[in-house]
């Protein structure tokens, strides 16, 4: 009997197997085929997905995903419409989905309504990057209390005492911030993403993603030298601004999963 | 209006919980990757602000570079005019013309202390990013400001006296293009090189320590206009102390020094930005406090006359203050600020900040209930920076 949840499972099943993880970020209420291209990326090879619920000042996103924030937003999404769509899909979905959004989306329906709303739209995980370690305590009560993992942020620029705090606090996975900075794509990986990784393998046994500055596959086959896997953001969310559509999004998801399997495989 | 002479029902205005809270108010709800800039900040400003050289340092510097302490000044003909009795306290005198300067030396002297090279700040007005880029040419410090490009059209003085300062002043396009997406721009910035720049955060608000560190860099608003007034009121304190609220800084400074006393202490918030007035609790920009949103948490967009107010959250204290009860928070429209701005230019001679002529227009509004008071209003800044938008509405 583990005690893990749906999220954490899948993850450590990846991890145990010898392959490593691969975590798609998609805006939800992004275009009219959002839900079709979260089912696609699913059988592109996705362990997990995390589902973003626009929040309109969010302060960790770079412009990638501010845009898509609100263009999604002027198109109408709310919470409750993301995850209305989600629970209706569950099944077609197919693997474990974390919600990533803003502290002030939870705080505003209530904590304990909005962990209960996840649980209920089928969502297992739950990350709000703006409740760090000493904020998180009150929210991942009613977390806990609903079955939702609470994914952690680890940053490069915590102190050694601090991380396995964190570790300990965080379920799902823990998520390593690969820089000192905000989301988005960059040329190089970051030194600090693989440092950030092995100082968190040293301390837990919990899966270690890292995301953020982490944007191309051969980027994400790097990191995972180190990591349990990756997560990516803004090159998925800019080929959704694009308009890709289920396929092209789908497409790139699969050269993220060709890339891990080949490197780590 | 709360009964002016009420007791004070306890201590307010000292420090925050350990964990950064006014009640239920505050903390530090900021990303992690933030949080030892914060926590190294907190250990920094307690060693500082307890370290008699440090302080003595400001002083010497609020003294010979701002001009403190600012004067107080009677104002017989609008006293007249209204029947109620009122003194300024003339922040507006200030080097760099408000109250921001009192702030912007402070974290300016901290941030060398603590071995930081580079300032970065937001700003709605313009007059923190001025006070900030004047600290950081005095510093030699670099320094960044963002600032909305709604307010860099309206405000293109400040804009022009920053980079003469020395001041890299970029614009912050997303959202409603105000103050509020100038905070988030900044904290963007920060989190990529907190380990060299020192975020000069300009009101009472943000992630703990901010809120109380910013409200002890102004408590000297107070502590002199506390002294002032006992001289004019034979060692008496006004009935009431008020002051414009945007996040909430000069008010903080003259509440601070009023709130054991018997004082009503009274905030006035634009009508378009009234996120006391609407008393819904939020999240943003590092902490819990009464925030502008719509029914799905997402943050409204403030609209005011005002750059300098317009911001859809508040000052975490200041919610505590109106939820204790201990301070009272009136709104007012543009409409009443303009007439004020025009009422106090014509009876004193003094051309007021927009801000703070929200202040002057609630006593104005209030002038029955305040009639034979005396009122103290925080004069926080001077009206040079508006007399441009003012010859568009006043003609």
């Amino acid at each position: 009997m583990s005690g893990w949840g749906a999220l954490e499972t899948a993850l450590r099943a990846r991890r145990d197997s010898g392959g490593k993880c691969f975590v798609p970020y998609l805006t939800g209420g992004l275009g009219d085929d959002w839900l079709e291209t979260i089912c696609a990326v699913a059988v592109a090879g996705a362990d997990a997905i995390e589902i973003g619920v626009p929040f309109s000042d969010p302060v960790m996103d770079g412009t990638t995903i501010q845009q898509a924030n609100d263009r999604a937003l002027s198109e109408g999404a709310t919470p409750q419409s993301i995850l209305a769509a989600v629970r209706g899909a569950a099944a077609d979905i197919g693997v474990p989905t974390a919600v990533m959004t803003y502290a002030n989306i939870a705080h505003h329906m209530g904590f304990e309504r909005f962990a209960s709303s996840l649980a209920d739209a089928g969502v297992s995980g739950c990350i709000l990057p703006d409740l760090p370690l000493e904020e998180v305590g009150e929210w991942s009560g009613y977390a806990d209390a609903a079955g939702v993992e609470t994914v952690l942020l680890a940053a490069p620029t915590a102190p050694d005492e601090r991380l396995p705090r964190i570790c300990a606090r965080s379920r799902g996975f823990v998520y390593g911030v690969g820089l000192a900075g905000i989301t988005g794509v960059r040329a190089e990986l970051a030194a600090s993403a693989v440092r950030t990784a092995a100082r968190l393998k040293a301390v837990t046994d919990r899966p270690v993603l890292v995301g953020v500055g982490v944007g191309t596959p051969s980027q994400a086959a790097e990191v995972c030298e180190v990591a349990d896997g990756a997560v990516v953001g803004s090159a998925i969310v800019t080929r959704m601004l694009e308009g890709a559509g289920p396929e092209g999004v789908a497409a790139l998801v699969a050269e993220f999963r060709a890339a891990l399997d080949a490197a780590h495989g | 209006m709360g009964e002016p002479d009420m007791a004070p029902p306890g201590q307010f205005m000292g420090e925050p919980s350990a964990d950064g809270r006014f009640g239920e108010f505050g903390g530090m709800f900021v990303p992690e990757t933030l949080v030892p800039a914060c926590q190294e900040l907190d250990r920094a400003f307690r060693s500082a602000w307890g370290d008699p050289a440090f302080r003595g340092e400001l002083d010497r510097l609020l003294r010979d570079y701002a001009g403190r302490p600012s004067p107080m000044t009677e104002c017989p003909n609008l006293s007249e005019e209204l029947g109620v009795r009122i003194l300024l306290k003339r922040e507006d005198l200030n080097h760099t013309g408000s109250h921001k300067i009192n702030n912007v030396l402070g974290q300016a002297l901290l941030a060398q202390r603590m071995g930081k090279t580079s300032l970065v700040a937001e700003t709605g007005a313009g007059q923190h990013g001025v006070a900030t880029a004047t600290a950081a040419a005095l510093f030699g410090m670099d320094c960044v400001v963002y600032m909305g490009t709604v307010d860099i059209a309206r405000q293109e003085l400040n804009v022009f006296r920053m980079r003469l300062l020395g001041t890299e002043v970029r614009a912050a396009e997303t959202g409603s293009r105000t103050l509020k997406d100038a905070v988030n721009e900044t904290l963007r910035h920060w989190v990529a090189v907190a380990d060299t720049t020192h975020y000069c955060l300009g009101s009472v608000m943000g992630p703990h320590p901010y809120p109380w560190m910013v409200r002890e860099f102004q408590r000297v608003v107070g502590e002199e206009a506390r002294r002032q007034c006992a001289e004019i009121l034979d060692g008496g304190v006004p009935d009431v102390v008020t002051a414009a609220v945007g996040g909430g800084s000069n008010a903080a400074g003259i509440f601070a020094g009023f709130a054991n006393t018997s004082a009503a202490l009274v905030g006035v918030e634009p009508a378009g930005g009234a996120a006391v007035g609407r008393a819904v609790p939020g999240i943003v920009h590092g902490s819990r406090s009464f925030l502008m949103q719509d029914e799905w948490g997402q943050v409204l967009e403030a609209e005011s006359i005002s750059a300098g107010l317009d911001y859809p959250g508040v000052g975490p204290e200041h919610s505590y203050l109106a939820a204790t009860g201990r301070a009272t928070y009136e709104q007012v429209t543009d409409a009443e600020v303009v007439e004020a701005f025009s009422l106090l230019s014509r009876t004193e001679g003094i051309i007021p900040a927009l801000e703070c002529a929200h202040a002057l227009a609630w006593v104005s509004r209030a002038r029955a209930e305040l009639a034979g008071r005396t009122v103290l209003l925080n004069l926080s800044g001077r009206g040079d920076k508006d007399v441009d938008q003012m010859m568009g509405i006043l003609g």
